[in-house]
């Protein structure tokens, strides 16, 4: 039998039962090939529970850099008798099935195509560690210690991060260690090392991930990061997967970097509230007395917060909202990414609302987003949403590094202060389009003692904040409302854009976590002939820039991971250029992250074969667009 | 709609320590219907707010929805007001004050904005104890949509169409207590003589201070067989009266030994009860506050006055820790960690 023959290409899948330590083992397997050099992507599958279910962990290795999920696995690490029968049914022909072979393997499980490495880790650890626990942890380090032998894994670099890991816990180093090493030994001793797949430094790296300075990274860390620097003082929060990890990184990074080290006073405020209706109702109480307040959530908490957005949206006040999707509607699959809280978010709340969205793709832009949201959110007086998602958010991404400049300054829009407010001539007007960009000025309560004070309000009001029934004071609020809509485009960053090698009428439009393996179907498309310009998206209200784009290409397939394509729904709502024929949706919905191989797939089916010189013959002969 | 008061001021209004005259305290006209027990509540807090005496542009008013979240429209008219969403003008309160703690908060709600659709957010505002005066003007009904009744009606009162209330009250005030509030009283709207000094107690109690102020609705809960009315409250409450000594006034008025009780709070002010009136129990033990509140209700009385305080327990800034200067004052310098500690974040995830 054919075995896969592959240098830093290619799945490993861990099938694990959850609650038993391998989180951490897997994580130190995907580090250690991040270390040598060789891009990597690992991601968790896992169940809403705590402990005795399936768990699984993917790592994709590519020398090309390519950060999506493959789909496929090459070599698959089962730890899990639960899982077995469905686990060998994943490895690709030519694949490798590593297993714990203290009992024999059932003979149905045999497959004639695949590759069997059995290695006995109940027995190993029932020899080697009498205490229980051990005996479940360290089974974790020795697969981990036999892969190394396996995958020709630098054994020094798995040392050299255990002995990170343990800082300050030398204890632990060396029976770690030497766990890995009994793997280790028993591989080399038992098995042909290295397998057909294997790594190696330096070995045909894609120039623009080779040499190139990347960190290992979830985005949800970022997130709080973010919010630090972006310079939170206000973070109100309700747990829930899986965007719980924003918060807790936050308040971890607070706890290290904003507490006075003389007084040990905080220069921030964390509450864990009683519910998403309360977390959204503290950010918008701490932000409308001048502190930048923020709250992540998912897609439930998200639909909670709709009212108080409403609020957010109609009283103006600058509100930041970190939503970490999952698989919905209702509850359901709160373990599994999707992109589908797109509409709820851009319209979220009764009446008519419309709200700024902002869409990160890495580590390195959920933390410059975040800090860029708080601007928006204080210029544009109005809520923020920064949309991401689990696979982003609880997954350890490669990123190129945080950036921060020293030079920043936190834009906090128009504020007139005490000092303002005492020079200021006429009647101070909290909705009074001064400057006629529909943003007006506020002030913050206690700021002066006779001028300024007006009451916040989710009522009708006129230029002056004073209720009124009045429907010519409220059309007029309403149409300047949409006015800063307008402003809102100045100020959002501009979407991402890449040309293919040669001029085309055809596009895709993507956003998020898409973006990988976007890039990496576009790839290969372009290696059978198509030319694809791509764009990704970054934020709504859509600017300029995706116009032109809609505007310069009659197929765009806008690639999003939901079922309804609420992206290209929302394109056609908001755009002056989409239409239904232009748009083609490419979606993905089952809870996992789309591939390239599904995005190339359907584009491809889509295009029929024909290249792309055909197409623009073709539209130039017959004069109409593709549909 | 919200009618201005004329610019107006008298010459020879008299003017607290502050300078302020009554009038800087005051807010727009009232849109109520003539006789609303809220405006009676609106003109206490704004006697209290002069009397105190507090800078009117250094007092946040928030509330929900519903009559008397209306109210801070109509007091205070220097100081910013918030008129949120129903039910949630606690959450809105903590994020204010922790945003910036120097402010004084009163946040106005009433019996459905509180005990209905609000229950959530008020159990956790006192659980936190939030630094701030909550007043539930409560009128056992839903004035705005014409008078349904609401979870603080008492069970077997009549509604205007006649029908019994079937449904036990919530008593919000024994709720609070129960939930380790640290200020509870109850007072009357027609009762300024006592509500004025307990509202000036709550704004000088630094943790959270429930006021239930029964405030009759005259428009659709004034009528014979209601619990609410102004005829059936006054008959049934009883009233301990409470005096208020702001911190700067010396004790002036003497009592008869034994007859008074003094609590003297943390700024320095003294709030005084009077001990004729059945409220005879330890107002810093909250299961006695509780019987006390029980039994009285049992005898078809409503007690009223201080119920309960517990003055040393901390707020909720100081249960988080938070900076003494206020948290929207700060500035890059104190909230941004730098390029330095960035790169060696990077550093640590290579």
């Amino acid at each position: 039998m054919r075995a896969k023959q592959a240098v830093n290409d290619f799945v490993v899948k861990f099938a694990n039962v959850n609650g038993t330590g391998s989180a951490s083992a897997n994580s130190l397997f995907a580090k250690s090939i991040f270390r040598m050099g060789i891009p990597v992507s690992p991601r968790n599958i896992f169940p809403s529970n705590i402990q005795g279910l399936p768990t699984w962990y993917e790592v994709r290795v590519s020398h090309k850099g390519y950060l999506g999920r493959r789909g496929g696995v090459d070599l698959m690490v089962c730890v899990n008798p639960q899982s077995m029968e469905r686990d060998v049914k994943d490895v690709e022909p030519g694949g490798y099935f590593l297993y714990d072979s203290t009992k024999p393997i059932d003979p149905r499980l045999v497959r004639d195509d695949i590759n069997y490495l059995g290695l006995p880790l109940t027995e190993i650890c029932l020899r080697e560690y009498t205490d229980a626990r051990q005996r479940l942890l360290f089974k974790n380090m020795i697969y981990v210690g036999a892969l190394s032998a396996l995958l020709e894994i630098e054994f020094q670099v798995l040392k050299d991060l255990i002995s990170d890991q343990f800082k300050g816990k030398e204890k632990l180093v060396s029976p770690n260690i030497h766990a890995l090493e009994l793997g280790h030994h028993y591989a080399m001793k038992h098995f042909e090392c290295p397998l057909g797949i294997r790594v190696k430094r330096g070995g045909d790296i894609a120039p623009h991930m080779s040499g190139v300075d990347h960190i290992l990274m979830d985005g949800n860390t970022a997130t709080g990061l973010g919010a630090v620097y972006g310079g939170a003082t206000v973070m109100a929060w309700y747990p829930i997967t899986p965007s719980t990890s924003v918060a807790e990184a936050f308040e971890r990074y607070c706890t290290r970097m904003r507490i006075d080290p003389g007084t040990g006073q905080k220069n921030y405020a964390v509450v864990q509230a009683e519910d998403e209706l309360s977390a959204i109702g503290m950010v918008i109480g701490a932000a409308w007395n001048g502190a930048r307040s923020f709250t992540a959530t998912s897609g439930p908490g998200l639909s909670l917060m709709g009212e108080f957005l409403g609020l957010a949206y109609f009283a103006e006040i600058p509100t930041v909202l970190v939503d970490v999707q999952r698989a919905g509607p209702s509850t359901g699959m709160p373990t599994r990414t999707q992109q589908s809280d797109i509409l709820a978010a851009a319209y979220a709340s009764h009446g008519d609302t419309k709200h700024v969205l902002l869409f990160p793709a890495t580590p390195a832009e959920c933390f410059s987003l975040t800090v860029n949201a708080f601007d928006l959110a204080e210029r544009l007086q109005t809520p923020v949403i920064m949309l991401t998602d689990l696979e982003l958010g609880m997954n350890d991404c490669m990123s190129p590094p945080l950036e921060f400049d020293d030079a920043y300054r936190f834009d906090r829009g128009k504020v007139l202060d005490g000092e303002a407010l005492d020079k200021l001539q006429s009647r101070f007007g909290r909705y009074l389009d001064v400057d006629g960009d529909g943003i007006t000025y506020r002030t913050l309560p206690g700021a002066h003692p006779t001028k300024g004070a007006f009451t916040t309000r989710g009522t009708s009001r006129d230029d002056y904040a004073i209720y009124t029934e009045d429907g010519d004071a409220y059309v007029r609020n309403m149409d300047r409302l949409l006015l800063k809509f307008e402003t809102a485009k100045r100020y959002v960053p501009a979407p991402k854009i890449k040309p293919a090698a040669q001029p085309t009428r055809i596009g895709t439009l993507f956003f998020g976590t898409t973006a990988s393996p976007a890039y990496e179907a576009l790839e290969i498309l372009e290696e059978e002939g198509y030319a694809i310009d791509a764009l990704r998206l970054r934020a709504f209200p859509f600017t300029r820039e995706v116009e032109q784009f809609i505007d310069e290409h009659d197929t765009i397939f806008v690639i999003e991971q939901n079922r309804d394509g609420q992206m290209r729904r929302l394109l056609l709502n908001e755009s002056n250029c989409a239409t239904r024929e232009k748009l083609v949706s490419v979606v993905n919905y089952d809870g996992l992250p789309i591939t390239a191989r599904h995005i190339a797939g359907h584009i491809r089916s889509r295009l029929g074969g024909a290249n792309v010189t055909d197409i623009a013959q073709k539209r130039s002969s017959s004069g109409r667009t593709m549909a | 709609m919200t009618y201005q008061r004329p610019n107006f001021r008298h010459p020879d209004a008299p003017t607290n320590p502050l300078g302020y005259t009554r009038r800087d305290y005051e807010g727009s006209i009232s849109t109520l219907c003539a006789g609303c027990g809220h405006d009676s509540i609106s003109a206490a807090i704004i006697e209290a707010c002069f009397g105190l005496p507090l800078e009117p542009h250094r007092i946040a008013k928030l509330s929900g929805i519903g009559c008397s979240s209306k109210t801070p429209a109509y007091f205070l008219g220097r100081s910013h007001g918030f008129n949120s969403v129903h039910g949630r003008m606690p959450s809105v309160a903590t994020g204010a004050s922790l945003a910036n703690n120097e402010l004084v908060y009163i946040g106005v709600s009433g019996d459905g904005d509180s005990a209905s659709i609000g229950m959530g957010q008020f159990a956790h505002v006192v659980r936190r104890n939030l630094n701030m005066t909550y007043i539930v003007e409560n009128n056992g009904c839903y004035g705005l949509t014409k008078g349904q009744d609401s979870a603080t009606a008492d069970r077997g009162s009549k509604s205007k169409k006649g029908a019994s209330n079937p449904y036990e009250a919530i008593d919000l005030a024994s709720l609070a207590i129960q939930l380790g509030a640290t200020f509870v009283a109850r007072s009357f709207s027609g009762d300024r003589h006592q509500l004025v000094p307990l509202i000036q107690a709550a704004l000088s109690h630094k943790g959270f201070a429930l006021l239930d102020v029964m405030s009759p609705c005259v428009t659709f809960n004034n009528h014979t067989g209601s619990t609410k009315s102004y005829v059936h409250v006054r008959d049934h409450i009883d009233p301990a009266p409470v005096d208020f000594v702001p911190i700067r006034d010396e004790i002036k008025a003497s009592y008869e030994a034994g007859t008074t009780f003094e609590v003297r709070m943390h700024d320095g002010s003294v709030v005084r009860l009077h001990k004729d009136s059945g409220q005879e129990y330890d107002i810093e033990d909250p299961q006695a506050a509780l019987r006390a509140i029980a039994e009285h209700e049992q005898a078809g009385r409503t007690l009223t006055g201080l119920l309960y305080i517990d003055k040393d327990a901390p707020d909720l800034h100081k249960v988080l820790g938070t900076s003494p200067r206020p948290l929207n004052s700060m500035q890059e310098k104190d909230l941004c960690p730098g390029s330095k500690m960035l790169d060696s974040i990077n550093a640590g995830l290579r």
